[in-house]
């Protein structure tokens, strides 16, 4: 059976596969991104954070992301078996970039601009809105970017703690060594994870400011 | 003519207590143009911001008109004082028009008072607003960017303008062009104002009072003609070096 018939005898399965694994990557990218663009605006008002917050966030980043499913499953509150525990996850993971890129985008505007700014008697909420935030919408866009790409990769991972997505068909073919369930997964996951790389890629490039 | 800026024992130190500016002290008048003359390190470009409070002063006094600057909101106190740096800090994703009009638009001008007084402020600096309103700052020569910067400045009409090094980064000639537009705005405008050089011959060129610093403290204040007369080393130092 090749992988267009099984999509055709399967398609109502399918679809929700589908569904729950752009539910998984929407919302995890989505609270993310809620805590990492202010968390990461934040880390340029109080540069003694910079530090400590950056390197927690890089150390939760090299937890292999199997392992981070696992340890959530036992815990309280935000673990258990299910989309909540894969969402924790996803947070988890997407949040680096984004805290990171946000912060790198706003410190790399300009001095001159920034003093400029504040010189001619603009308060540090104008001088966020009108300035340092377009400025860095770029950098803070290819944060969300990297972020949104790997979630996609990672939400595979949910099928293994009973939360869906396209990684039910993974873990499915991995154990019946059946190479179509496998692709049938890995295909839509890989068409996904390509078309929130163009999109917001294309976003970045009309966004990201071109200095003279 | 009483002074616009009142400047009364400004100190300035950091919290590791290091001394940036001790007792310094002057006054400007409308249409005065005081020079602050000075090495790397001197403790000008400190004196200057702690006028509008991008600093602020450890000690001393600070009256803009009469008021001392600590009684105004540092915010409102900075849109009633033009500034400009060397570096002129033009925001590169707004247009010049956007770029001159900031002051008033925070000032909440109505657009079309806004616009009006872009056209006005491009004219006066000699920049024709039809031609570079809607142009981004990169698109400019350095010499324009900081005619853009002085407009910039003047947008509120503020009496008072500091000017840090503003044509430091240009070329020589365009340098000389500038400094003679600078006079010549000068005398029309009257404004009072501060001005940092390093350089002795601008500073001699453009001021009616020069102020040399040293050490963070003013160790000479007077017209040019009595700092050329000057018999204090370090005013002989700066008159040999310039030739």
């Amino acid at each position: 059976m090749n992988l267009l018939q099984f999509y055709a005898h399967n398609s109502r399965e399918a679809l929700t596969l589908i569904g729950q694994h752009l539910f998984l990557v929407a919302v995890s990218t989505g609270i993310a991104l809620t805590v990492g663009v202010p968390g990461g605006i934040l880390l340029t008002r109080r540069p003694a954070w910079r530090g400590p917050v950056l390197g927690i966030a890089n150390v939760l980043q090299t937890i292999p992301s199997l392992a981070l499913f696992g340890f959530l499953i036992p815990l309280p509150f935000i673990g258990g078996i299910g989309a909540r525990t894969a969402i924790v996850a996803l947070v988890v993971y997407a949040l680096l970039p984004i805290v990171r890129n946000t912060y790198t985008g706003i410190a790399g505007v300009d001095p001159a601009v920034r003093e400029a700014g504040r010189g001619m008697g603009m308060t540090d909420g104008q001088l966020l809105a009108m300035v340092e935030l377009p400025l860095a919408a770029g950098v803070i866009l290819a944060g969300i970017r990297v972020a949104t790409v790997v979630s996609v990769g990672t939400a595979t991972l949910a099928g293994a703690i009973g939360a869906g997505g396209l990684g039910v068909y993974i873990f499915r073919g991995a154990d019946m060594v059946n190479n179509t369930l496998i692709l049938a997964g890995a295909v839509p996951a890989a068409l996904m994870a390509l078309a929130a790389d163009g999109l917001l890629g294309l976003a970045e490039r009309r966004l990201a400011w071109r200095a003279g | 003519m009483s002074a616009v800026l009142e400047v009364r024992g400004a100190r300035y130190a950091l919290p590791q207590g290091r001394v940036l500016v001790e007792d310094v002290s002057f006054g400007v008048a409308p249409g005065e143009t005081l020079v602050l003359l000075g090495r790397s390190g001197s403790g000008k470009t400190t004196a200057l911001k702690l006028i509008n409070r991008l600093l602020e002063p450890t000690a001393g006094e600070i009256r803009i008109a009469g008021r001392p600057t600590h009684a105004l909101e540092a915010t409102r106190l900075r849109r009633g004082i033009g500034y400009v740096i060397q570096e002129i800090g033009l925001f590169p994703h707004f247009t010049v028009e956007r770029n001159v009009g900031l002051v008033p638009r925070l000032e909440g001008w109505p657009a079309e008072r806004i616009a009006a007084r872009v056209r006005e402020l491009l004219a006066l600096v000699g920049l024709d607003p039809g031609v570079f309103g809607a142009r981004y700052p990169h698109e400019l020569s350095g010499g324009q960017r900081q005619r853009v910067g002085v407009a910039r400045a003047l947008a509120a009409d503020p009496p008072l303008l500091l000017l840090d090094e503003p044509f430091g980064a240009l070329d020589p000639i365009t340098r000389v062009e500038l400094q003679r537009e600078f006079l010549a705005l000068q005398r029309r405008l009257r404004k009072a104002i501060v001005f940092v050089t390093h350089d002795v011959r601008e500073g001699l060129l453009l001021g009616n009072a020069i102020g040399l610093m040293q050490e963070g403290r003013i160790v000479f204040l007077g017209t040019p003609e009595e700092f050329r007369r000057s018999e204090h080393p370090a005013c002989r130092a700066f008159l040999a070096a310039a030739g």
